[in-house]
């Protein structure tokens, strides 16, 4: 049976792991190759490296920070943040990712989701969106999940539903989804929101934003449908070993890795 | 020296890590008249059948020369579909027909859940005995990442069940392939690749 994924992310700005709430207020959680090889240990599925201040001037820099990820683990690895152009994603697949995550780019340019797909196939192109709850548009009707750019700082007129169904029919191969409202919270996932999403679109879909007990992460692959869930801050800073969670999902008979 | 055939289809930065992992020494070709020196050749592969169109008609005959004198094939990923006949995702590419059958898209019942691509994770059931899989417990898991499946038949060395049963691994002779990404499978997946290895003649 397919397991659940359980992902871990490394949110890097400067060659460090760093982790916010709410998108905001960053604070240092360490050396990325090294949290990558601890995760390794411990069992984690898959690496996502944010680079949450990408710059053109970064990309050597990143690339070094890619590579080194890469060299301490034999397990698929995701690289987003500052992926805008064809060029940005050979870069970070010649460092040694697996996949790209493309965000506000293709946002922008949503033909660059298929050009991905076309040069690297869809496995290797992740779209990633970040949303918000909004307010109903009238009384009784369903509030929308607005999307944003540029790591949350920009308002856009997509919608998150709309969105993930024109990024998988563009070529996407995988969906991940995070709530701002939860980001960094511990509150849990947006089941409701994941849920939704899962069920427009016929690929993969991870969850992200809000993990903060163990709790979550089953809530979030039975209510919200999720494929895998990606989570930062329980894991960085020693709060809870992936080990100890795949136990807990596998005694509630959910498909994991162990 | 292991022969990496690189055909253009993706990236190689993660089979070659993998294989320097396992004492490997890898060259990537740059002709086909190069196989005759190799003690092995991998066939790598991410994204569409189509891409096998790389492997040209030069390629084929050279890989197919090499695998007569008895110079072990590994194929991974893309590069197992092609060791079948075809695929339904590029009809008019032929395989290169070493094993039986051809690739199909995995399809569901409407109200099944399952996803495609078949992304993650997932175990697998050995119904024989082959030197791929030699030393790894029924169960272990895998990372898959494919749309298209090949049936399972007589040389068939791994099952994996997706909605359908399908070939995870082949192994005939000196030819062999695996479905999922060994580079990207952690310790069992190494572990697959260093029982490759030791049926060559690298030293």
């Amino acid at each position: 049976m397919l397991s659940k994924r359980i992902i871990a992310c490394l949110d890097v700005r400067d060659g460090k792991v760093v982790k916010g709430v709410n998108f905001e207020g960053l604070r240092e959680a360490g050396d990325p190759a090294e949290l990558a090889r601890r995760y390794n240990v411990e069992g984690i599925d898959e690496i996502v490296i944010l680079d949450v201040t990408a710059t053109v001037e970064a990309r050597q820099a990143r690339a070094h920070t890619i590579a080194a990820v890469a060299h301490e683990i034999f397990l698929p690895l995701t690289v987003g943040g500052g992926i805008h152009s064809e060029a940005d994603a050979e870069a970070a697949i010649e460092a040694g990712a697996d996949k790209v995550s493309l965000n506000t780019a293709a946002l922008r340019t949503p033909e660059l989701i298929t050009r991905l797909a076309k040069r690297y196939g869809s496995q290797a192109v992740i779209v990633a969106i970040d949303a918000k709850r909004g307010a109903p548009p009238a009384p009784h009707q369903a509030a929308p999940y607005n999307v944003f750019a540029r790591s949350g700082q920009s308002a856009t007129t997509r919608d998150a539903i709309e969105w993930a169904r024109e990024a998988t029919e563009r070529g996407a191969g995988e969906i991940l989804l995070t709530s701002i409202d939860r980001d960094g919270t511990k509150a849990g996932f947006d089941c409701e929101m994941t849920a939704a999403v899962s069920d427009a679109v016929n690929i993969p879909v991870i969850a992200s934003g809000g993990a903060g007990t163990f709790e979550h992460f089953a809530e979030v692959f039975r209510e919200g449908r999720a494929d895998a869930a990606l989570a930062a801050s329980i894991f960085h800073f020693n709060e809870k070993s992936v080990s100890d969670l795949k136990q807990y999902l596998s005694t509630l008979s959910i498909p994991v890795r162990i | 020296m292991i022969a990496l055939v690189d055909y253009g289809a993706g990236n190689l930065t993660s089979v070659r890590k993998a294989l320097a992992a396992i004492g490997a020494s890898v060259w990537t070709p740059v002709a086909p008249v190069e196989l005759g020196r190799a003690d092995g050749m991998i066939v790598p592969g991410v994204g569409h059948f189509d891409a096998t169109r790389g492997l040209t008609k030069e390629w084929r005959t050279a890989i197919k020369a090499a695998v007569a004198g008895g110079t072990p094939l590994l194929g991974i990923c893309v590069g197992l579909q092609w060791l079948f006949e075809g695929s339904v995702e590029a009809p008019d590419v032929q395989g290169f027909g070493m094993f039986k059958g051809s690739c199909s898209l995995f399809t569901f019942p409407v109200n099944d859940r399952q996803k495609v691509p078949h992304v993650g994770w997932n175990s697998l059931s050995m119904p024989r005995a082959s030197k791929l899989m030699a030393g790894i417990a029924p169960g272990t898991q895998v990372y898959f990442t494919h749309s298209y499946a090949a049936p399972v038949i007589d040389d068939t060395a791994a099952i994996c069940e997706y909605g359908v049963p399908f070939s995870a691994a082949v192994e005939r002779d000196n030819v062999a392939a695996m479905q999922f990404h060994p580079e990207k499978s952690g310790p069992a997946g190494l572990q697959m690749l260093s029982n490759w290895l030791s049926g060559t003649d690298v030293k």
